[in-house]
This record gives C-alpha cells, structure tokens and sequence, in this order.
C-alpha cells in the first residue's frame, strides 16, 4: 500500500486525499485530539456524508448542509464587517459561535475575509473595504478596472509571473509601485549578471516596497496563527471546512483580476487570439494553485467562485469558444490530482448545462444559486453533485415557513437519489437567524436518506 | 446607403462601420441622418438583446462602436439639437452598494432607446434620489444594487419617496445580482427586472413611447 505518490492513479490519490480529510493532523503532524468521542464521531460522519454525496458511489445518510457566507456568521453575532476584517479574535469567537450556535455540518474557512490591516498596509488599490471607502458595516466590494491593460497581453503571455511582479503588483498595490523598477529574474544569470542585478534593491523606494511587504508579512504571520488556532479548535469540535485549496477559471482571472469585466468583453471582439493565449498561459497555473494549496490544507477540496461565464454574460459559442475549455481544463487537471473541484455557480447557469455534462461522473460538484435545479438535476444529477439554490433574498426577507417550503421543494427535486448538498447560492453577507435556522433544521429531518 | 450603417453597427463590425461613416462624411452626407442610422442600429443590438440573441459583450461592445462612430460624427455635427425624449428616468445604486455595471448597462440602455437618463452614479443616498426626482420632474427611477445589503438600501429609497408624499407620483423599478421577486415585495417597488431590455419595457409602460 506504500505506492508513491507520483504511481498512483488519480482515484487513488482522490482517495488518499479523502482519507487525509476524515483524519486530520495537527501543526506537528499527530492526529488531532478531537474534544470528545461524539466530536470526533460527528467530524467523521460529515466528512463521509459529504464524500458519499460528491462521489455518488452510494447514498449518504443524509443531505450534507453547508450554508455558504463570508459575512454572514459575523452578522448573525453582532459583529460588523468592519471588526470582523480588524479584530481576528472577534472574527473568529464569531464563527464559532454561528457553528455551536446554528450546528451546519461544515464551515467554510474564515480565511477568506481576510485582514484589513494587511489590505491598508500594502495600500490594496482593487476593493474597498469597511471604513475604507465603504461604511463599516459594508463587506468589501470590488472595484472594477483595467488592472492590465488592453496593450499588455504580450507581456502577460510572455511570462505571467513577471506580469504579476513588475506590472499589475504595482498598479494594484500602492505600496508596492516601486516593484515596476525590477528588472526580470530571468536577467540574473552568472557571475557577470550578479552584481547589476542586485542595483534596484538598493533604490529608496524600491526598499520601502520591500519593507511594506516584509510588514504585510509580519501581520499575515499574527493573522494566519489565529486561524489555524480557529481551524484546529472547532474541527475538534467536530466540524470539518470543505474548502482546501482555491483556483479560478481562466476567464475569470483575465475578467475579474486582470482586464475588468467592460475590458475583457470589448477583447472578446477586438483581440480574441490574445485571450485565449493568455487563458492557455493561466490554465497550469490555476491547477498548481488548487492542487498545492488542498495539498497544504489536507483536504481535497479546491473551491471555484465562477463570475462571468453565467447565463447572459456571454453568448452561448462565446462559452464555448473562451470560458468552457479552459475551465474544463483545469476542473479535469484537478481532478487527475485527486482534487474536487468546487464549482460555486452565482448567478444562473442554465444555458451552460449541457457543456458542464461533458465531464466525468464525480469529478467535480456544481453549487447553483439561481440556476433551475429541477434541469440540473435532469441533465447532470445522474454524475455530478449539485447543491444550493436558497436564495439570499427568501433568507433575508422571508419567513419561516417560505424557507422550509422552499427547502422541502428543493430536496424533493434535488435531493433524490442523493448528489445533493442543502446551502445557499450565494456567499452570504448577512443573515436572519430565524430563516438560517430553520434551512438548517429542516434539512437535518426532511433531508434524511436512511 | 444608409441602411449600410444600420447593418455594420449591429452586426457589431466595428471597423467597418467606423470606416464607412468617414467615408459618408468625406462624400457629403448628412451627419444628422448618419447618427439616426447609428441609432438605429443600436436599437437592433437592443432588440436582439432582449430576444437572448445578443448578451452582454455585445451590448458592452455595440457601445464601444457607437462612441467610435459618434467621435467622427461629433465635428461635423453644427449643433446638437436636442431631440425629443420619451421621458426623464433618474437611475442609480443605492446607499451602501459601489456595483456599477449592470446599472451602467442599464443606462446605456435607457439612453438609446430614447429616454434621457440622469445617473446618479454608485452608493447613492435615498434623500439624493427623492431629491433629484422632485428637482427633475422624474416619474420613473431605477434602484440598482448587487450586494444584498442592497435590499434594505432600496426599502429605505422607497419609504423616502413615501415620506416626501411623492411615491404615487413616481414609478419604482429595481434590478441587480439577487433582486428578485421577493425583495420586489420586501422594498415595496412598482417592479422588478431581470436585465436592461426589461428596465426599457418598464419605462416604456409608465411613461410611454
């Protein structure tokens, strides 16, 4: 059984990935100490409801339920944005309390609210923040821009690592500017090149970007202890994450991070070689990011927020042509490494179904926010997973009983049979205790298999 | 001839049509009707929108083409006369939300299909829409909003239209990331719409044209 790594097959290694999940270590490497026998039952009995539900090998006993938020276990608790972005410490009492309080089967990590003093520090140009351009009680929000240029296509394929380095780096982090004065790492390469080399590091302000990263470094080190903390004490607890590791579509990436999305669309017509060069270039680096960070994380899941591939986005051959086979790509690079991809669907994806039948049967699993599930679970229920579709509106404005007709609905359709997970469409920034409740609740005695 | 352009600008062929309005312009035609046809044409790119022919790209693109054409037009144009607007829509995001682009969307879409627009722009008070309304004489205002922080923004917006005793004189729509029905209910709008063409076929409803 001690096959290396590299022999084995990818359902091997997916296997493997799995069981590193129902087992997890602590920092030193031993098993963790669960808080109780019941914690520890309970940590075992999700893991393995959610890989019953994802492999559909067979039934699980019951609908795993993830209710997905970024802001929303802060609000439910009373602590704003704001703090939750500043004070690790409230962030994280906060998200405990939503699991002991609330019992989800998973937590999705904390992590992704991430630090607002790290963000000031390095003067982050591409969001506003709470009590950074936005009220504190706003969560972040994205702002759109050419982050790259319409002219720097050339340059990203060339060499994306460089792009990133020396020309977006710059633009998206004001202190960081002085980066664009590198001269390429390539370039370094003998005896002869060392010394010239070494010139920009010893300009003013190239050596003020260094500081601010090595600070940023300093707090990411201080916030990153306090997760780990968080993570360790409620898996012992009995609650496991089903997020690992993170990638996103290609499309994506020039859409979101690179171009903008006004950027992007007007290339689709004026440059369209130069995109999808460029999303060759990003596929590998996509796969590397996911299967790295699940690998780090020991957890097989690798979370995929999908933006502006959904249903009127684009046209159904614009899909076809730029967004569909470069984020097949990465979905099956993924997989081959025994990873699961996550594929978080906001928006609607109903025209995208039938290219998303294309892949093979558990190899990835699809939450949908608006996307009819009764035709998701027709034309892509019998191999892949899928879950979600409670709204964020009903949640916020609904009552009770519209929530638990609503999930009742929803796991009659897409429940049977199994493949299904019960969670919110969206990432939720607040939350109505009451209606949160009762998607939970209601799940744990309708959603029951056996 | 002029239907030439009609066609390039919405089969979206954007060099060609830039180039045939210079060429228009250099023979002598009438730069008026050329930016009718341009018009036009950017009617069937909304059109075709409307009936899933057409997505976003296209209407982000069809733009792109329409301000190409309108910088060759733009010196030859004496003076802008103002044509006649189908009504005044005062559009914008609400408090608390800086998401832009489906209510840019919106407006552009609004503005070629004959309604002038007045964009409040992003995380807009509800005093400033109320405001704006009375000071325009606007019967028609769009709420945008992608965060669901949004849905209590737009419910406030509304009640200060009730406040100001204006709201029966004014027709509310609201659209964005996860408006739908239920917070149709919940903010108490007169509508809610999936996308541009069905903020334009609301306008259109109340104030007509």
């Amino acid at each position: 059984m001690d096959k290396k790594w590299e022999e084995m097959s990818s359902g091997e290694k997916r296997e493997a990935r799995f069981a590193q999940w129902l087992s997890p270590k602590d920092p030193e490497g031993n098993n963790l100490k669960f808080r109780s026998a019941e914690a520890e039952a309970s940590y075992r009995a999700r893991v393995t409801r959610f890989k019953d539900a994802v492999l559909m090998e067979k039934l699980p006993d019951r609908i795993p339920i993830y209710p997905s938020g970024t802001f929303m276990q802060t609000d439910l608790t009373g602590v704003t944005p704001y703090e939750s972005m500043y004070d690790y410490k409230k962030l994280l009492d906060a998200h405990k309390k939503f699991l002991v309080d609330y019992e989800p089967d998973y937590y999705g990590s904390p992590a992704f609210v991430g630090s607002g003093k790290i963000l000031d520090i390095l003067d982050f140009k591409q969001y506003k923040w709470p009590g950074h351009g936005i009220s504190k009680e706003s969560g972040y929000q994205c702002i759109e821009g050419e982050y790259m240029k319409a002219e720097d296509y050339p340059a990203l394929i060339n060499d994306p690592s460089d792009f990133w380095l020396r020309t977006w780096m710059p633009r998206v982090f004001g202190a960081l500017q002085p980066l664009a004065n590198l001269s390429p790492f390539p370039f370094l390469w003998e005896v002869v090149a060392v010394s010239g080399s070494m010139i920009p590091y010893g300009i003013p302000p190239v050596q003020n970007a260094l500081k601010a990263l090595m600070e940023a470094g300093n707090e990411a080190m201080a916030w990153i202890q306090q997760i780990t903390a968080f993570e360790l004490e409620v898996k012992g607890m009995g609650f496991p994450t089903v997020i690992g590791g993170a990638a996103k579509a290609p499309y994506d990436i020039l859409a979101d991070t690179l171009r903008g999305s006004r950027g992007i669309m007007i290339d689709l017509y004026r440059q369209p070689e130069m995109v999808l060069k460029a999303m060759e270039r990003i596929v590998p680096l996509q796969i590397n990011q996911g299967v790295g960070m699940a690998t780090m994380a020991g957890n097989p899941m690798v979370f995929i927020p999908m933006h502006k591939g959904a249903d009127g986005f684009m046209s159904d051959e614009q899909f076809r042509e730029f967004y569909w086979p470069f984020l097949k790509e990465v979905i099956l690079g993924l997989a081959d490494e025994g990873c699961m991809p996550f594929l978080f669907c906001e928006g609607s994806f109903n025209t995208r179904l039938k290219y998303i039948r294309e892949l093979p049967k558990a190899s990835c699993f699809w939450i949908f926010d608006r996307t009819d599930m009764a035709e998701a679970k027709k034309l892509i229920g019998n191999r892949l997973c899928i879950g979600g579709n409670v709204p964020a509106g009903l949640l916020l404005t609904g009552t009770a009983d519209d929530v638990r007709a609503y999930c009742k609905d929803l796991i009659d359709v897409a429940g049977k049979g199994g493949g299904y997970i019960m969670s919110t469409g969206t990432g939720m920034d607040e939350g109505k205790a009451e209606t949160i409740h009762v998607m939970i609740d209601f799940t744990k005695e309708y959603g029951v298999y056996m | 001839m002029a239907t030439k352009l009609v066609k390039l600008l919405s089969e979206l062929r954007e060099q060609e049509a830039v180039e045939f309005v210079q060429k228009a312009i250099e023979k002598g035609i009438d730069p008026v009707e050329l930016l009718g046809d341009a018009k036009e044409g950017m009617n069937i790119v909304g059109t075709k929108f409307a009936r899933e022919e057409y997505f976003i790209p296209d209407l982000i693109f069809s733009g792109e083409i329409l301000k190409g054409v309108i910088r060759v037009l733009e010196p030859h144009l004496s003076s802008r006369e103002d044509e006649k607007r189908l009504g005044r829509v005062v559009i914008g995001t609400v408090a608390g939300d800086i998401h832009d682009i489906g209510k840019d969307l919106v407006v552009f879409m609004l503005d070629v299909n004959g309604f002038e627009v007045v964009d409040l722009g992003v995380d807009v008070a509800a005093q400033q829409f109320v405001k704006t309304a009375s000071d325009k004489g606007s019967t028609v205002i769009g709420l945008s909003g992608f965060l669901t922080l949004a849905f209590d923004s737009m419910k406030k917006t509304v009640e200060a239209f009730k406040e100001a005793g204006i709201r029966d004189s004014v027709k509310i729509m609201i659209g964005g990331g996860q408006i739908d029905d239920y917070i149709k209910n919940y903010t108490g709008a007169d509508a809610y719409g999936k996308d541009a063409m069905e903020a334009v076929a609301l306008a259109k409803r109340w104030i007509g044209g």
